[in-house]
């Protein structure tokens, strides 16, 4: 029943609220890696210790709640199928490396699925905690809170010199991986963005695209996030992320205005050219349609469209991934298909806008 | 060029097979490379890894410079006790066993965490609650232990021997603590 909820909606009721600059900002996620200190990591863990972790999170964990994250329900990797699991991925609930691990491992999600704790990927435990727009600085704190509600429970493989031990030299000590995801049309459009990457890179932080392959970044949605997790507090991190994401905030409002002032009836025609691409299209490939939607989400934050919400965004970029389109049309579906169903699918969800 | 599998698309990926000396060229796009299992979803991790493993491979000669016999000789007798990774595994993998592995290999991990992390090797972060608990009052020696030099370095000597018994008081609990842990 609880997977059902986590397989129909795409966007997570938590995605629904607005958060502090969520103009730009779409989510703030804290991910947290842990491992108990008496078990082998999974990638050489017997069958048996990946099933004793797992047993322990369902008799202690199945049905609890913690504080705001209520009815925590587990999600096994082999009861799903291949479109349940993809489904779960595009979603961010489940990482692509869980899904491609079978056996014995699993994720406890909350009602609200802004967390997610994974069971035996990588390391035996990974945390996840989003908020909405950018509240980083909360998402640590109640990550932190988290953390500490299993450790009563779970002896975690811990050394004073190197921190919390973990799978992967690049997680050594806090464990942590703080990000933002944004999105940034108008510094993308200008190219500034480029110039902006190794910049951002010198200060140990990651720059990368969620959406497309290598460098493009479809729908201009980017994560920015720590590289280094040792050698820092949580909070260092977390401070030194904020600073960066406050700069490309501005800049992107900055870059906005200019784009308003030097070239405004060029975008108005690029944000309603798209707009009618997205109301009237009957193929539509996943890049075009990122980029259409990303054109959308801007025009509704320059208030040129005021019936739609912001979170069309989202909610379209997750619901038109592969996953997705499967799991509507109950089939299996080739790429030309889908394109189909892509198109229709858009047009249908922008039809409802139309009709409140 | 067009996909050769759907041929609506530009096709992204280029292919080259040679098996038993045939060669074959496999041009498709980035969908149907996917759908026909020419690319996985894993392959980020997967090359993510290898890199590392590079920079443990890379780490020996420059490490053990002069003595690349003996260190060949000797890498395989470098063994976690408690899960049985050897050094050499790990260089190759780049991942660590268990827990364990980080004490074992121990002494040739600096140079590797130090590139991977902007030149730091130690933690500075959260310290377990429970787990941790003689560490947190480690942590609160050493403050007030550096509060107390300052002081004593300004002369303000009333306000250092009430640190100075607050030191006191917290030695005996971290003593105390320790003896309890055996």
């Amino acid at each position: 029943m609880s997977l059902q909820q986590f397989m129909n909606e795409a966007l997570s009721p938590w995605m629904k609220q607005d958060g502090p600059d969520s103009d730009i900002v779409l989510s703030s996620r804290i991910r947290l890696a842990r491992n108990f200190s008496s078990s082998p990591f999974p990638l050489i863990a017997s069958d048996e210790t990946l099933e004793k972790v797992l047993d322990f999170f369902k008799e202690e964990y199945k049905g609890q709640s913690f504080r705001d994250y209520k009815g925590f329900e587990i999600v096994q990797m082999n009861d799903l199928e291949p479109v349940e699991k993809r489904v779960l991925v595009e979603k961010h609930l489940i990482s692509p490396h869980l899904a491609e691990k079978p056996k014995h491992s699993a994720a406890l999600i909350s009602e609200n699925e802004q967390v997610s704790i994974m069971i035996n990927e990588e390391d035996h435990i990974r945390l996840q905690l989003y908020f909405p727009g950018f509240q980083l600085d909360r998402a640590l704190e109640q990550a932190s809170q988290l953390d500490d509600w299993l450790e009563e429970k779970i002896n975690y493989a811990f050394d004073e010199k190197r921190g919390y031990l973990t799978a992967c030299p690049t997680n050594v000590g806090t464990g942590m991986r703080a990000s933002v995801m944004m999105h940034l049309p108008a510094l993308s459009m200008t190219q500034q963005i480029n110039r902006m990457t190794p910049a951002i890179n010198q200060l140990g932080l990651v720059v990368r695209g969620i959406y497309g392959e290598g460098s493009e970044a479809l729908g201009n949605i980017y994560q920015i996030s720590n590289q280094i997790t040792l050698g820092k507090s949580e909070q260092d991190i977390v401070e030194d992320l904020h600073s960066v994401v406050k700069q490309l905030i501005d800049q992107e409002r900055r870059a906005r205005e200019a784009l308003i002032s030097r070239s405004g009836v060029q975008l108005e025609d690029r944000i309603f050219r798209s707009y009618g691409v997205l109301k009237h299209s009957r193929i539509i490939e996943s890049k075009e349609a990122a980029k259409c939607l990303s054109d959308l989400r801007l025009g509704i934050d320059l208030k040129l469209i005021d019936h739609i919400p912001r979170t069309i965004l989202n909610e379209l970029m997750i619901l038109t991934q592969p996953g997705f389109l499967q799991q509507y049309a109950k089939a299996s579906l080739n790429p030309d298909e889908r394109d189909v169903r892509r198109a229709s699918l858009i047009r249908e969800r922008l039809q409802l806008e139309n009709e409140e | 060029m067009e996909c050769q599998e759907c041929h609506q698309r530009k096709a992204t990926v280029h292919l080259t097979q040679v098996i038993n000396g045939q060669k074959t060229e496999v041009h498709v796009c980035e969908h149907c490379a996917k759908d026909k299992g020419y690319m996985s979803y894993g392959e980020e991790n997967f090359s993510l890894s290898n890199l590392l493993s590079g920079l443990f491979h890379s780490e020996s000669p420059s490490t053990f410079k002069g003595k690349q016999a003996h260190t060949q000789q000797q890498t395989p007798q470098l063994q976690c006790p408690t899960c049985g990774m050897t050094y050499q595994e790990f260089a190759r993998i780049g991942k660590f066993g268990c827990g364990n592995c980080y004490e074992t290999f121990d002494e040739r991990l600096n140079p590797v965490l130090r590139r991977v992390h902007s030149g730091n090797t130690t933690h500075d972060g959260k310290i377990p609650k429970r787990e941790g608990g003689h560490l947190h009052l480690k942590r609160e020696l050493d403050e007030h232990k550096s509060n107390l030099r300052q002081l004593i370095e300004q002369e303000e000597f009333e306000e250092a021997a009430k640190v100075r018994d607050k030191i006191r008081t917290l030695e005996s609990q971290f003593h105390e603590g320790e003896d309890g842990e055996q």
